[in-house]
Formats: structure tokens, sequence, C-alpha cells
């Protein structure tokens, strides 16, 4: 707070206490006095300006009530003592000033003092990220553990009769040919019921469930299965399915489209719209396929990159997108859970699968699904 | 599979012109009954649709079938299919003897003489080039041309090259062959149905042709064939001889029975009309069985209650008899519906629902959500998935899924149960299912470091395969790996314990940042005690690995990955991973939580400094202090470990930090000190040298 070149102030003791005299001490004094408070920029600052001049053991006020009023000759002591309560009231004054421009400087000062460059990069603590088909697959399945599903799973390894028969593929019927399915080596000397291969769909949990648990029903089995299909930018040997089945004494089509409606407004927003039309699979009846109008266009088909307009590649211009197999299960398989109180004439169910890797392709604009499974953190930290 | 929309308005009369049945009107309400236009191609009266017709409807893959939908769809006539022949002269001049009355239902044929064999008219090879078929010739073509038209797959041989005049559907002999039309040489199995004359083959009967009985320039008299053949016969014989044909496709899915004579008759009429000639007889139609399409009862009350809708009888009705069903009121039930012999998919009540409900229109149903009572079921395995999977994600490693499959040499390497292989596998790499997580992880781990990324920590929760008694198994784990320059980036400055210079303390501090990990994870679940052992399998480095024991079951390992297995998978880079049993983890409950008062006395640290030989390693120093009971001893654990400098060789320093706390009491310095004094006497029993 003090010029090196210059000692501090301190209150000296006085001999003459004439007018003239008293004149020059309280001169000086009050130039100490303006002198420090101009150096006082911020709340330290304050303390120890106030300190010094106020202090009741050793401030400088103190002092001069003892060197100056106390010492003072009786004749002299009413005009000491007038001029010190004027000093007394400078100070006082002073400190308030300087409280002040310690309030409304002192924020602008420190930041002089003590700035630090706040456009340096963040440090980030490493966290894990999700992966993308895994958060998709979970996504889905927790919009239908809201609707009242429990979760199912099953192997991986499943036997010609959970995978195909007891799903109304029939042996040796074409529609086994759509599934290109891996085979477990070794098997011949099984009956064909019995021999192992990878599921290609997560359906064959259908038929376990209702094995152990007799309906009402409604479970969503998420899982990986398999096709013998070479890797490429668009098929992997291994991919991720949630399936769904519903069964009670009342379920209809009407049923599955509103559920599923519902469903699909619960994962891509309330906008989107679902249509239904006409497919094919073993173990559904009406089958159905289900298409949500495309969450990347809205429906519109194009989509605004920049300020051009472009198509939709998703969707390939259509507006809608393809999204699950479903339909109303097959009572023929009822038929292989009849004795667990599945009878095909008193109950009805509907069932429903989709790809989770095909969704989170879509989600997320991955162009090849080779990226799923290349583990390259400069992929997987995207979805952190 | 391409139509021509031209071809199929032939039969149905729903004008090109009319929006209403335009080109691309006609693709979408195709579509939205089930028949999918997946694609428009060309202009105009070249468009051509690209099909995808589903396995069931074999009737649909032809202009015909199409047409019979367009029928239904629209609510229009579709014209009968006619052939109008000249008539014959004298008898056919061979005969058809059914011996597999399994395999073929019915053999109708037609004999031509005198006629010429030469290119296709024009309008014939336009049309067949429309739908990608090349022309071969008028005989091959007039039979092609009746496939895309009307579906049914028929056959022409040049009759002068059958022996015997003698047509025979009788599976195959042991030893005979039949070389076919795409010149191969085939032995045929006992299994294979076939077409033979008097002494050999001369076709895989439904799938394709004989070489030697083939039409030629130089054929002059013709035998037609247009058969039902058993879908399972045909499938089987097509698969053993690795064919798919036109023929087989059709056959494998089921053709139509009552179609044979017409189609024959079709193809007859297109070679008269091209190649002249003459017909010699009759038709040849030969019945070895009846289908048996049974009426079927319709309940129109089980179509809404499965549907949800009552389409009432008149949409009924008039769908079902467009799409030729015959439907007959019934006391019974609601309708008899007789199935056409071209809808050999259509078998039950249901299927009827489905034909009703597709044509009527998917989308025109209500939307309604089901009331439900049944009772939600917890699986009690998704909370602790998702515990530790999230405590992963906030340890910093980032979720990987690899592929299930692995090889044999890593199978070997990394596990010691027995494996399951694939039959068809899709590649050496890939053979059999894997058996342990860990090389899938290596694997991920290598190509980010060969391609720069050299700072990767990964996890990948999921089943590994293996053989138990003959049965497969899928137990659950979670692996995690990183690399060295990972661990070594993300260890905290102020937490390194091993000061010492040199690869062993960087190793020493990274195993204990992935030891960490394990605890955290591990420890998430009720335990009465965690211990660590070093009996870790072959490829981690004996010396820098533990086991981790729950209760005295081994629930864990983990620890750096043997660098001379890095070596060998080109991972320039050192590794540390961990495995964890789930199955047997998981049979400890989560954690639950408790409350612990919190101390409301100060704590008191002690410090104490020491030279111990390398032998004497921190679980003997806690086991000794920890024998000492002293009950309010809170922690004591190493604040810095030093090897080098001033210290021995086969020794290290250690600074050692005890805490001590009451709940009850400030601590007295006296006890303290008397304590203090306990755990310098213990370590110097255990052979410690206290530092001045
Ligand atoms: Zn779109």
């Amino acid at each position: 707070m003090t010029p090196q070149n210059q000692p501090a102030y301190a209150v000296p003791k006085l001999t003459d206490f004439s007018a003239p005299a008293l004149d020059k001490a309280a001169k000086d004094l009050l130039a100490a006095l303006e002198n420090e408070s101009t150096k006082v920029k911020n709340e330290g600052d304050l303390k120890t300006f106030r300190d010094r001049w106020m202090a009741r053991k050793d401030g400088i006020l103190t002092h001069v009530n003892h060197l100056w009023l106390k010492a003072a000759p009786k004749d002299a002591k009413r005009d000491v003592g007038q001029r010190v309560n004027q000093l007394k009231a400078e100070v006082e004054q002073k400190i308030e000033s300087a409280l002040q421009q310690s309030q409304n400087a002192g924020p602008q000062s420190r930041g002089d003092a003590e700035r630090i460059d706040i456009s340096l990069p963040a440090l980030r603590r490493p966290i894990g990220a999700e992966h993308p088909v895994i958060k998709t697959m979970n996504e889905i399945v927790g919009v239908f553990r809201n609707l009242g599903y429990s979760v199912e799973e099953g192997p991986v390894i499943e036997s010609d009769y959970y995978n195909f028969e007891s799903l109304n593929f029939p042996p040796n019927h074409p529609a086994r040919d759509t599934q290109d399915t891996l085979f477990i080596a070794n098997q011949e000397s099984k009956p064909q019921r019995e021999r192992l291969l990878l599921r290609t769909h997560t359906s064959p949990v259908q038929i376990r469930t209702m094995e152990k648990m007799k309906p009402p029903l409604r479970i969503v089995i998420p899982g990986k299965v398999h096709r013998n299909d070479p890797p490429d930018a668009s098929h992997s040997p291994m991919f991720h399915q949630v399936e769904g089945l519903a069964v009670d004494t009342n379920i209809t089509f009407g049923d599955l489209k509103g559920t599923l409606d519902h469903a699909m407004k619960m994962l891509f927003g309330s906008s989107v719209k679902t249509s239904f039309r006409p497919s094919f699979f073993p173990f559904t009846e009406p089958s159905a396929e289900m298409m949500v109008s495309c969450f990347i266009c809205g429906g519109s088909g194009k989509r605004v990159v920049g300020t051009k307009e472009e198509p939709c590649r998703p969707c390939k211009q259509s507006g809608w997108i393809e999204i699950l197999g479903c339909g109303m299960v097959d009572p023929n398989v009822f038929g292989f859970v009849k004795e667990n109180g599945y009878d095909p004439k008193k109950i009805s169910g509907f069932a429903f699968g989709m790809g989770a890797d095909r969704i989170a392709l879509l989600k997320y604009g991955v162009d090849d699904i080779q990226l799923f499974f290349q583990g390259d953190v400069r992929f997987l930290e995207q979805f952190g | 599979m391409k139509l021509s929309p031209q071809w199929l308005r032939e039969f149905v009369d729903i004008p090109a012109a009319d929006p209403q049945t335009d080109d691309r009107r006609l693709a979408e309400d195709l579509t939205s009954a089930g028949i999918t236009v997946e694609g428009l191609n060309g202009e105009g009266a070249n468009t051509a649709f690209e099909m995808e017709i589903t396995t069931n409807r074999p009737d649909a893959m032809n202009h015909y079938g199409v047409a019979r939908e367009c029928s239904a769809i629209y609510d229009r006539e579709l014209k009968p299919l006619e052939a109008k022949l000249p008539a014959s002269t004298g008898k056919a001049p061979a005969s058809i003897e059914i011996q597999d009355k399994q395999g073929c239902a019915r053999y109708t044929a037609r004999v031509i003489r005198g006629v010429k064999i030469k290119a296709s008219p024009e309008h014939i090879v336009k049309r067949l080039a429309g739908v990608d078929q090349r022309s071969i010739n008028n005989a091959a073509d007039a039979s092609n041309y009746t496939l895309w038209e009307m579906g049914h797959p028929t056959h022409a041989f040049d009759l002068d090259l059958l022996e015997g005049n003698k047509i025979i559907v009788r599976r195959a002999a042991k030893g005979e062959t039949l070389k076919t039309l795409d010149g191969v040489d085939r032995k045929l199995s006992i299994n294979d149905l076939i077409i033979a004359d008097a002494k050999k083959p001369v076709a895989l009967a439904g799938v394709m042709g004989g070489f030697d009985s083939m039409i030629t320039s130089k054929t002059k008299n013709i035998l037609i064939e247009s058969a039902w053949f058993d879908p399972s016969a045909v499938r089987k014989t097509a698969k053993h001889h690795g064919l798919h044909t036109d023929a087989s496709h059709r056959f494998e899915r089921g053709s139509d029975y009552g179609a044979t004579s017409i189609a024959c008759a079709r193809v007859a009429m297109r070679i008269l009309e091209s190649g002249g000639g003459e017909l010699q007889g009759g038709e040849i139609d030969t019945l070895a069985r009846e289908l048996d399409l049974a009426p079927i009862l319709f309940d129109r009350s089980e179509a809404k209650r499965i549907l949800g809708e009552d389409l009432g009888d008149t949409e009924i009705v008039r769908i079902l008899r467009r799409l030729g069903f015959n439907v007959i009121p019934d006391t019974n039930s609601d309708y008899l519906v007789t199935v056409p012999t071209w809808r050999l998919d259509v078998e039950r009540e249901i299927d009827l629902i489905e034909e009703i409900a597709r044509l009527h229109g998917y989308d025109k149903f209500k939307k309604t959500l089901p009331s439900y009572a049944g009772a939600v079921i917890e699986t009690s395995e998704s909370a602790k998935d998702a515990k530790l999977r999230s405590a992963l994600l906030s340890l910093g490693y980032n979720e990987a899924v690899s592929l299930s499959f692995i090889s044999h040499q890593d199978a070997e390497q990394f596990s010691s149960s027995p494996v399951i292989e694939l039959e068809n596998p899709l590649s050496e790499e890939a053979s059999v299912m894997r058996t342990s997580l860990v090389p899938g992880l290596l694997n991920m781990l290598a190509y980010n470091v060969n391609h720069g990324n050299e700072s990767v920590r990964l996890f990948e929760a999921g089943s590994v395969f293996e053989l138990a008694e003959g049965k497969s198994r899928e137990p659950k784990q979670i692996c995690l790996a990183a690399t060295m320059s990972n661990l070594k980036a993300s260890l905290p400055k102020g937490g390194i314990l091993d000061v010492s210079k040199g690869d062993n303390a960087a190793a020493a501090e990274a195993f204990r940042s992935v030891k960490g990990d394990v605890e955290r994870l591990v420890g998430a679940f009720e335990h009465s005690s965690i211990q660590y052992d070093s009996q870790t399998a072959d490829y981690y480095h004996p010396g820098r690995s533990a086991r981790v024991l729950v209760n005295g079951e081994v629930v864990a390992q983990f620890g750096q990955i043997d660098p001379e297995i890095l070596a060998h998978r080109k991972l320039r880079q050192d590794i540390f991973a961990g495995e964890i049993y789930l199955e047997r983890l998981y049979k400890n409950e989560l954690r639950k939580v408790q409350y612990q008062p919190l101390p409301r006395y100060p704590a008191v640290e002690r410090d104490f400094s020491f030279i111990f030989g390398d032998d004497v390693i921190f679980s003997k120093i806690q086991l000794a202090v920890s024998a000492l009971k002293l009950g309010e001893l809170q922690n004591f654990a190493p604040a810095e470990i030093f090897r080098g400098g001033s210290i021995p060789a086969g020794k290290y320093s250690v600074l050692l930090r005890a805490r001590f706390q009451s709940y009850e009491r400030t601590l007295r310095d006296e006890e303290v000190a008397e304590w203090s004094a306990k755990i310098i006497k213990a370590l110097e029993t255990l052979g410690g040298a206290q530092r001045a």
C-alpha cells in the first residue's frame, strides 16, 4: 500500500499546539489518508485500510487521540478536540468511499490481477459411451416395459424345434431358405427337431415363454440373432432384435395396430404415423409389415441440408420406413403349447419383431453396419 | 422378379390411362394388398414392376395371378384363360406312367408333329425381354411365356429322342446319371424325382430338362409336359443338385394342380402359331391322385374375434369370390368356402381371415389398446446388468459389441472348455462360437491402436458358449480392457503410490487402477469378503494378474495380458484386461445400502516409514496389523512406495499411514502413541526396519 520510496505515515508527537502547527499536522494526516484510500482495490485492501485508521488498539485515530488530544495543554484542548473530531469524520467518510470503490472496482481489478485463460480447452474427464445398438435396444425395451411387458431372454444356440418347427416352419419348407441359417456342426445323428443352430430370430423365446407361463402374457424379448450373411455395409452375420408377444382372451388385430402405433410415438415422437401392409411370416396370420412415417424427414421425403433441399436417403424419398414385422399369432403356434392354456379357439395374441441395428443405423445416420462391431473408439465416443 | 403392368392389364380391365389404376397407383394398391411392388422401372408401355412376392404366394408370381389380385382390389372381372386349338389328327403316340404317385399328382401332355423350330415372333421376344427373359427358340419360349403369363412351369421334349414313346415319372435308380440342360453330368440319387423314357432319365422333374432330349433346330416332333409335382420332392431334388430354377421355385412353393391342362394347351397353341405342325391326338391327362382341398367352414364371428371388426357379408363375399374362392352360405357356420386349386396356402379359417383383412386394407382397421390383467415379472438380473453397465460407463469404458464367432486358435488360447463349431461358418476366423470375450476385445484394441488411437478403454457384456455334457451353455460375462497409455493417462496425479522409476512401478500402478475398477464392479454386490490370488489363466502375465474370489468363489480374473500373445496379434502396446463371470457374481444380491452415522470426533493420522524385503507384500502387512484388533484403527494403507536409490536391492521403502478415529470420544495422545507402538512392533516382527 505504501510507495516503496516513501516511509508509511505515522502520527507524529506534537509539541507545538499552535493553530498553524495543528493545520500542518492535520494536512499531513489528510494527505496520507487520501493517498492510502486511492490504493484500496478490494475487500482485503479495505480491511487493511480500515484497521490501519480505525482499529481501537493501534489505529491512527487512536494514536491521534493519545498523541494529540490527550497530550494537548488545557488551553488548546478545545481546539484540538474540534480538529480531531473533524479528522475522525474525514476518516470515516474516506473509509465509506473506499468501501464503495472497492465494491465497484474490485472484481475488475481482481480480474486483472488473477486472470486465467478461459479459452483453454476443457479438461474432460473420460466417461464411457453407450453402444448405439444396445442403447437403441434398451430404449425399445423401455417403451414396452412401460406398457406392462415383462423382459424375457433365451439362448442364442437353439434347436430346430424352437427356431423353426414350433413357429410353423415345417421341415423342408422353402420359408426356411429365407432365414440363411448358421448351423452347429456334428448334429447329423440327432433327430431334426433336436439339431442345434444359431437362432435366426428372437421368436423362439415366444414358445419358450408360453411353455413356462400361462396366459395372459405380455413379454418383450431383446437379443442377438445370427444369419449366414457375409459382412458388408448393410449386412452383418450378427445383429440384434427386439421381439414382443401379447396373448389374452381378447387380443385383436386392432390391438396390434394400436399398441405398435403408441410404441412408435413413444420411440420416435408423437408426430410419427404408422401404416400396415400384408406380409408373410409362418408364425403369424394375418401377417403385416409396419412402416413409420420417416422420422428423419418428417415424411416429406426431402431433407434440407444447409440451404439445399436433398432427397431423404433413409426413406428412399418415400416418406416411409419399414420398421418391423408383426401379426396375429398363428393358431398352429398356439397348437404347440395348447396344454399350457393356449387354446387358439379361446385366446388370441399378437407378435412383433424389429431390428435394433437397423433402427440405430437410421436414427444416427450411420451408413455402414460394420462400424457397430469394430470397437473403433472414434466411432463409439460419438455416442457418449 | 419383374412383371409388366401392361401384360397383366390384358386379363383385367384396369386402364393405364385411368388415374385410379395408372401404373403408379396400381403399384401402391398391389403393395397395400401384400403383392409388393418394390420399384418401377422404365416408362409407358415399357414400365416394369420389380416384385417382391412372399414365399407363400406362388400363385402371384406371374401376370395372371397378379391380375386376379387386381380383380379383387378394384372389384372388376378377371378374364378367363382359354386356348383355341385346331382339331387334332390320329392318336397320341406316347403313353404316360406315374410310378411315384406322391411325387407327381398329375401329368398332362400333348404331342405336336412336323413343327419348325425357329426364332420366336417379335412380340413374344419383347414380352419376355420385358421380364428379363432371354429368347431361345419358339418352342422353349412358348413354355417360358406360359410360365410368366400364368405361372405354370412346362417343358418341351424332342419326342424323337424319347425312347419307347414313353414318359415315366419315378425316383431315380441307383447309379443312373443325367446330363441336364446346363450341360452338367449329374449322378442321380434314389431320392431324386425324375422323368424317364422307357430306358433312361430325361429330366429332373420340376427342376430342369435333360440335355439329350432338348429341343434343337433339328427337332420335328415335340412332347409338351405340364405336370403337378410335389413341392417337397422338387425341393429335395433341386437342393441335392444345388439347382434353383424358375420352375423349381414355383413347384417348391406349390403350383396350380388345376392348371396343367390349360397351361399345356396354351404352350401348344403358341408353338403351333409360330412353328406350324399339327397336334397328334388329344390331351394325355394322367391323374395319379387328387389333391385334398377340403372346404373351410368360415365363421364371421371368428373373423371379428381376430380382427376386432366385422366387415359385413357383402365385403367378405365380394373379396373371396374375386379371389376365386367359392362361397356358399352354411347353416352351421356362416359360410362354406371352397379353395381354388392355385391357393394351396389356404387351408384354414385363419387363412381366409387374412385374405379378407389384406384386401379390405390393413390401414382401414381401427387402432385400439388392449386391457391387461396379467402380472409384470422383472427378471432378477436386469437390475444387476444395469448396475454394472452404468458403473463401467462411468469408469470411462466405452461399450463395445463384437461378433459371436472366433477362430479355433483363439478358442484354444483363451479357454479350456470344449468349443461349439459351426457347420457352415462364414470364414476360418469365425468358425467356432466364442468361448471367451478376450480375443474379441483384443482385436478391437488392435484395430484402434493400428488406426492411431493409442488410448483405448473398452468393455463388452455378452455370452460365451460352451459345451457341457453334450448341451450348449451360454454363461454371461463382462470383459473390460484398456491400453497401457490409457491407464497411465487416467491415473490421478495425487494417487500414485509407487514412485520408483521403471516399468514395474508403472505396471503396478496400472494394475492397481484396473483392480480398482474390478473392485467397484464386484463390490456392488453383497459380500463378506473379497480376496485375491494369482492363479490366473495362461494368457495373463503370471506376475501381474489376479483372480478375484467373493465369499470364496472365483468371480473374476484380471491383469496384464501376456506380452507374447499380444506380439503375436501385432498389438504393439501393453494391455490390461479383466473378465467377470456374471453367473457366479449374480448369486449375490446387489449390495443393500444401510446408513452409517457420521463420526463426530476428529480423526488422527500417524505415518510409519519402513523398509521391507520384497517378499513382505502388502497383504502380509495388512494381516499383521489387523491381527492387533485395534478398534479405533479405521484405515491402514500405504501412502508411498519406493525402490532403488539408497534402498538396497530386494527391499522397498514404504510410507504407511494409519488413521484412528472413535465414534464416542476425542482420542488422547497417549492412547494413539500406545497403538502406534503396537503397530511398529508388529511391522518389525515382519522383518521391517523403521526409518528415521
Ligand atoms: Zn425420409
